[in-house]
């Protein structure tokens, strides 16, 4: 019956977004073709899905997501776990983080790009920073609220590194960190888009970028649509994961 | 030389810059297998004695000494047992018992074996595998004490082990720790500022005040367990602490005569 009911909200609530879209439609002055009714934008789907080109960008796009936002997740948490260990450390780091944190990663995307040139590394490369400050920073924070009584416990029964590291350290941070994994998950996603509108010839973001060139306003609104979707479908499946490992930890 | 040896103990902490005293001049000795009470008002020192003993908060004047050896740092022969449980709640309550025991060489079945045989003795065994948001606290702190006892230890350090539960699961606790130790026969120090839970469960109390923490007096308890809490003699014992805490209304007497 909950899932029955969650399934008619998602319907509701898109039906709605459709609606309003055609509404915008018969009372926009624009030409159909800078902006095209939601059929329209169906039947642009249609083209790219029959003509195989969707599929060739959604895994391009893919490709670059995987290794970036993986990479990034990795290496923060490596990260996040060695400075948190070291608070005196991280004292020094930190200002530093401070400061590179509230830079956007697309501010930093003419300099890859003139580092790299176009290709796969710029969007990689804004992936990567897109989810490294949220969660090295978390993990971080996660680390240093360890509660001392799990640490005293850990030296009287003889428990040291490395053991500490995955019977104590872990699992005790583990729902701070997964929580900041989730929620990097999409911000990366939305660089991505970003990304390839400027560093690549290829993928969903310069889709939409071709789109444009060609004036074909319903290929461009229908690669929004599927990046929305796929956004949607990450996010879901990262949250079934994360409940999984949870539970096997024992967390709420 | 006995089992655990104080000698001029003492503790000071530096906060804001202001020096601040919190152990001062203890001497004590403990032998092995009696059952201490560190009583006393907060402020008093006596978990701090205990986590020095422990190893935990080193003394930074005189020495504390374990079978002849200098207090350094805890050991995996003495197990603390806190306040606050200090179980691990990603773990079932058996894999919280086997904590102390995965340094050790011992068989999946040994190892399996010896936390059954521990979760009986604290009647937990049809809750193996609970996660302990799941048991209430009297339950929380019997799996402390069989992960405790698991390692076998020649020391059990309890700080305020029972503060946190009601009155009547309280009074239970205490039999099941009198019980269990009297069985095992292990040196227990044991801090509370519970003047009948210390008069119930002590061979000695060691009475300490505040301002600075010291030693006030060791009162020997001369009753048997099981004690009966509303005996002559439980009363008078209880009487002599309220008289080393200087509670009692002298002036009411003075002015009598």
């Amino acid at each position: 019956m909950k899932k029955l009911n969650s399934i008619k909200y998602v319907v509701v609530s898109l039906a709605i977004l459709i609606i309003i879209w055609q509404v915008a439609f018969i009372f926009s002055d624009y030409s159909e073709a800078l902006f095209p009714s939601p059929i329209m934008a169906f039947n642009a789907l249609i083209e790219l899905l029959t003509s195989g080109q969707l599929l060739e960008s959604f895994i391009t796009s893919m490709g670059r997501f995987v290794i970036g936002y993986g990479l990034s997740v990795i290496a923060a948490v490596i990260l996040g776990l060695i400075l948190g260990s070291l608070p005196r450390v991280f004292n020094y780091v930190n200002p530093m983080l401070q400061l590179l944190r509230p830079i956007s990663p697309t501010a930093w995307m003419p300099f890859v790009v003139l580092l790299f040139g176009i290709g796969d590394l710029p969007a990689i490369v804004i992936i990567f920073i897109a989810a490294f400050f949220p969660v090295l920073l978390s993990t971080v924070s996660a680390i240093m609220k360890i509660d001392d009584i799990y640490f005293r416990v850990s030296e009287n029964f003889g428990i040291r590194q490395p053991a500490l590291l995955w019977k104590v350290i872990l699992p005790a941070a583990f729902p701070q960190i997964a929580n900041a994994i989730h929620l990097a998950l999409g911000s990366a996603w939305i660089f991505l888009v970003a990304g390839e509108m400027v560093g690549a010839q290829s993928g969903l973001g310069y889709q939409i970028i071709d789109a444009r060139n060609n004036v074909r306003a319903d290929l461009l609104l229908a690669t929004i649509f599927v990046i929305g979707i796929i956004g949607l479908l990450l996010d879901y499946l990262l949250g079934i994961v994360e409940k999984k490992v949870l539970r096997a930890w024992g967390g709420e | 030389m006995s089992y655990i040896h104080i000698e001029n103990a003492g503790k000071t902490f530096v906060e804001n810059g202001q020096e601040f005293r919190a152990l001062t001049d203890v001497n004590l000795d403990i032998e092995k297998g009696e059952f201490i009470c560190l009583l006393g008002p907060s402020g008093c020192g006596k978990s701090t004695l205990l986590n020095a003993i422990a190893g935990f908060d080193l003394v930074n004047e005189g020495s504390i000494t374990i079978d002849g050896k200098e207090v350094t740092g805890p050991s995996t022969k003495n197990v603390t047992i806190f306040q606050n449980y200090g179980l691990l709640p990603w773990r079932t309550v058996e894999k919280n018992v086997a904590l102390g025991l995965e340094n050790k060489k011992l068989s999946k079945d040994e190892r399996a074996g010896i936390v059954r045989s521990y979760l009986e003795m604290v009647k937990l065994e049809g809750f193996a595998k609970s996660y302990p948001r799941q048991l209430s606290g009297g339950m929380k702190q019997r799996v402390a004490i069989a992960r405790a006892l698991a390692v076998e230890p020649d020391i059990l350090f309890m700080d305020e082990p029972l503060g946190a539960l009601d009155a009547i699961t309280r009074m239970k606790l205490q039999d099941d720790i009198l019980d269990i130790c009297k069985r095992e026969k292990k040196t227990i120090i044991f801090v509370t500022h519970d003047i009948e839970e210390a008069v119930y469960l002590a061979d000695r109390i060691v009475v300490m005040t505040p301002n600075p923490g010291k030693v006030k007096g060791v009162l020997k308890v001369p009753l048997h367990h099981f004690r009966d809490r509303t005996s002559g003699d439980f009363l008078l014992v209880r009487d002599k602490i309220f008289d080393l805490l200087n509670m009692k209304n002298e002036e009411a007497i003075e002015y009598n005569i």
